[in-house]
């Protein structure tokens, strides 16, 4: 038996401990946000966070994921402050990034795992953190502006006039 | 069974004549009540075909294209909602069902006749003759990029303005005025002398029974508002947060997993395969032997696709079993050079005197280049569920021909058409893969033989090696130079021809052209992908071209300009590309630009590409790209369109390669068939230029130009000459 909590529900799921993660979510919990796209960790589509951290559920064995706390794009509004899209949702719309939108699950909760590390990346460190998501629509451009209008806004909202006066 | 090609789709669609997509559009609804039941609720009137309106005054478009993110089902309903003065915020998207009644022909008629020999839309509405026609032929595509340039502007937009002028009579009776003093504005109907105004919804009945004209009036571009403005996408919101429904996504209650291993050798059959160790395994089902392949199925996909691995197929041996990426190519360049004994290959284009000129040339310039076998590897890999009832099945699955499927689906499990219901989802990609109806066939099968609903998933593995793939192409060039550097002569040989027929020929105006092709048939199954013919034309005519400039001392950009006289939007499009992209700004070493130019499924593109080797390895900088689409629809959809089309052909120039050994393909997943990525991709401009001139497609039109722009940069960087793709197998540890 293995213990998970999913986008903050505690849940049980009786399934061979070698089950990837992937098709726990899809299969066994209903949740079919989480694509599949490789099975070898090669296009970010499965991406999901686990304790926070950006992984990749098509290879991860979901007895590696016991007692963990897992967030999937169905839970990703839940993480942002206030009712409503994550930021990065509402930009992804603002920037029409999808296209055909199957790989968005994925580079959405990937982008959500570099903000939260990093609230205001440059260019690199959007590459570094994004390459590991395929989007055979080719939205780059768009999903690196729509991460740019996030990252801009927190700078704005931390930004106290002045504050950089008294340092 | 037949396989589903453009060829022969273009076969039986020269029949379909101009005339019916709007005879289809135009149908009262009233007239098709059997159609009215498939696609209305209580409460909404079925003006015609393709619009319905609600009680509550929302107006639907019922339109026979499927979604896979180029943004069709938008743009369509923006050309609705134009012509029929709906406020955006009144109007939906509903995608056709498929059945025969909204089987589209659109594809077929773009590519044979051309949309400037169309008639407009001065043609009568209900044609039987037409009607049956598109009956026969049981299609309903979404594909060379005729959504927009074709159904949208020879149905939508007619459907759209037959309906406002039904509504407008319809009101007019009931109001006792004469309709040419009403006004349709925002989803009302407004009569200015009286100050009385009204929602369509009131006149809806009303107007579903009155016969429309046949000629509806357009609109003017002067007057659109809402054709030529860029709106939202329908379906982006359901696509941030994990609810839109793709195939993959479907649930049927007591459905069950399978996973598949088809015959590496295409064309081989499953001889024998020992189901035990599969069916041993808790939780499997059954083991089901098709014709080519062998499938498990079971309680969970990781299951199935466990137990599968336990499997040892044996296969029938086939007379491909030795064949390789090397021996095809030899084939085809004996096809080629045996044609040339043998009194040429079979001409597409004849003009001026080849064999003349050519022996008067001061100069030639010749060269032969190759492409591979490309896989589509949509993101979405390959799957359908289907679930077998009481002679009936049910198939969920996201495809760019629903109606063709049901056709399919019927005809291998042997079953009435009515029999087949068919449900659509979205596409995780299309590019011409989801036209292609086999992994239906294989969970309708398997269903049936499992007596339980299954979702049949490939594996990355199985959708890489059992594609029908962009074909690889051998095409040899000469041009002929006269003493002043004057391009006197062009003639090029190639094998296979499929669509768009046009694909190899030149916009320049050289004195003598002989262009043909040959037939080198293999045993890999091909299909369209993104862009088609074009994608091995554009690369190989707009890179030889840079050749013969070279080789005449001449500017690329400057020879194509003066050789296009006449041809202004092209020139127009090519010049603009050349201006933003600053042409002739001077580049340090290792910098290179080059320039390409493409028409394809009605728009014109010029692409400029910037690159630079750096650390012995080549840089993607910049693209700039210029498009004449006639008119854009949707401006922010067609440059998203240009972007995807740019990505995706510059992610074949550079990596993409399926090569055959044993009969077989090599690759199996993106760690050998390599996508490009956010850290590799190029900033992409784009530039719109609306000439008014026959509407184009979106969908294509971007990526035949990427690969020959490249390599020019390429050359221009570095000297080297690419004439064979991937560039990932060029050497450029000599340079930067």
């Amino acid at each position: 038996m293995v213990r998970l909590a999913i986008n903050g529900e505690e849940r049980e799921l009786d399934v061979d401990p070698a089950m990837p993660l992937l098709w726990a979510i899809r299969e066994q919990l209903g949740l079919t946000g989480t694509k599949f796209g490789c099975g070898i960790a090669q296009c970010g589509a499965c991406t999901v966070h686990l304790n926070g951290v950006a992984i990749r559920s098509c290879v991860m064995p979901v007895s590696a994921a016991d007692g963990g706390d897992i967030t999937t794009i169905e839970g990703l509004a839940a993480t942002a402050p206030g009712p409503g899209l994550h930021p990065l949702q509402q930009a992804w719309i603002d920037e029409q990034v999808p296209q055909c939108g199957y790989c968005q699950s994925g580079q959405l909760m990937s982008a959500a795992a570099l903000l939260d590390n990093n609230p205001n990346p440059d260019d690199a460190a959007i590459d570094a953190a994004m390459a590991g998501n395929v989007c055979r629509c080719g939205m780059y451009g768009r999903i690196r502006r729509a991460i740019k209008q996030v990252a801009s806004q927190s700078v704005v909202e931390t930004y106290v006039p002045g504050e950089a006066d008294h340092g | 069974m037949g396989k589903w090609t453009r060829r022969a789709f273009i076969t039986t669609g020269v029949l379909g004549g101009g005339a019916l997509a709007v005879g289809v559009a135009l149908r009262p609804g009233h007239r098709a009540p059997g159609v009215a039941g498939e696609v209305t609720e209580d409460g909404e009137s079925l003006i015609n075909m393709w619009v319905k309106v609600g009680a509550d005054n929302r107006v639907t478009l019922i339109a026979p294209h499927s979604e896979m993110g180029q943004g069709a089902h938008t743009a369509l309903t923006q050309m609705l909602a134009d012509e029929m003065d709906v406020r955006w915020e009144d109007i939906a998207y509903q995608e056709a069902p498929a059945i025969d009644a909204y089987a589209n022909w659109a594809l077929g008629k773009g590519f044979i006749l051309g949309d400037a020999d169309i008639p407009a839309v001065l043609v009568p509405t209900v044609n039987g003759a037409f009607l049956q026609v598109a009956k026969a032929m049981k299609l309903q595509v979404t594909g060379g990029s005729t959504s927009i340039r074709a159904t949208g502007v020879y149905g939508v937009r007619v459907a759209g303005a037959a309906a406002r002028e039904l509504i407008l009579e319809a009101a007019a009776e009931r109001w006792g005025v004469a309709s040419s003093v009403l006004v349709a504005r925002d989803t009302h109907v407004e009569d200015p002398a009286s100050g009385r105004r009204a929602p369509y919804a009131e006149f809806a009945a009303e107007a579903a029974t009155r016969a429309p004209s046949a000629t509806p009036r357009l609109k003017s571009p002067e007057d659109f508002r809402i054709m030529g403005t860029s709106r939202p996408r329908l379906d982006v919101p359901t696509k941030v947060d994990g609810s839109a429904q793709f195939g993959i996504d479907a649930q049927v209650p007591g459905m069950h997993y399978a996973a598949i291993r088809q015959a590496p050798v295409f064309g081989a059959k499953l001889v024998d395969v020992d189901a035990e160790p599969a069916e041993v395994m808790p939780g499997v089902k059954q083991v089901v032997r098709l014709n080519n392949a062998v499938a498990v199925v079971a309680d969970s996909y990781w299951t199935a696709s466990q137990a599968l691995g336990r499997l040892d197929p044996r296969w029938e041996e086939t007379e491909n079993d030795a064949v390789d990426s090397d021996a095809l190519k030899r084939r085809f360049q004996d096809s080629l050079a045996n044609a040339r004994e043998g009194g040429g290959p079979a001409q597409d284009e004849k003009s001026g005197d080849a064999d003349g000129a050519f022996a008067d040339a001061a100069a030639v310039v010749e060269a032969s280049y190759h492409v591979p076998y490309l896989a589509h590897a949509c993101m979405e890999p390959m799957n359908a569920t289907a679930r077998f009832g009481d002679h009936s099945c049910e198939v969920w699955v996201g495809t760019q021909n629903p109606l063709g499927f049901r056709h399919e689906v019927a005809a291998a499990l042997e079953l009435d058409l009515d029999a087949v219901t068919l449900h659509q989802h979205y596409m995780g990609g299309g590019f011409g893969r989801r036209a292609i109806g086999d992994v239906a066939i294989q969970a309708a099968l398997i269903a049936r033989d499992a007596g339980v609903p299954v979702k049949l998933i490939w594996s990355r593995e199985e959708d890489v090696r059992h594609d029908h793939y962009r074909p690889s192409v051998t095409s040899s060039f000469r041009a002929g130079l006269n003493a002043e550097g004057d391009v006197v002569a062009w003639e090029n040989a190639y094998h296979d021809k499929h669509e768009p027929a046009e694909a190899p020929l030149i916009p320049y105006a050289v004195p003598a052209r002989r262009i043909g092709h040959t037939n080198a048939p293999t045993h890999v199954p091909f299909g369209p992908w993104r862009s088609v013919d074009h994608s091995q034309h554009g690369f190989f005519t707009e890179a030889f071209f840079d050749e013969v400039a070279v080789a005449a001392g001449r500017d690329p950009f400057a020879l194509r300009m003066s050789l296009l006289k006449g041809r202004e939007r092209h020139q127009q499009v090519l010049r603009t590309a050349a201006e933003m992209a600053r042409w002739d700004e001077a580049r340090p070493r290792g910098y290179g630009r080059g320039i390409s130019l493409q028409e394809s499924f009605g728009s014109i593109v010029a692409q400029v590409v910037d690159v630079h080797i750096e650390d012995g390895g080549l840089s993607v900088d910049r693209v700039v790209l210029a498009i004449d689409p006639g008119f854009a629809v949707s401006p922010d959809g067609l440059t998203a369109q240009m972007e995807s089309g740019v990505i995706f052909g510059l992610t074949a120039a550079l990596y993409g390669e399926i090569s055959i050994e044993r009969g077989a393909v090599v690759q199996s997943n993106f760690h050998d068939y390599p996508m490009l990525r956010m850290d590799k991709a190029p900033n992409i401009e784009t530039h719109i230029i609306n000439s008014y001139e026959a509407w184009g497609g979106a969908g294509e039109p971007g990526t035949p130009g990427i690969a020959p722009a490249l390599v020019n940069a390429v050359f221009d960087a570095t000297g080297i000459r690419v004439r064979e793709l991937p560039l990932a197998k060029q050497d450029f540890s000599d340079w930067g």
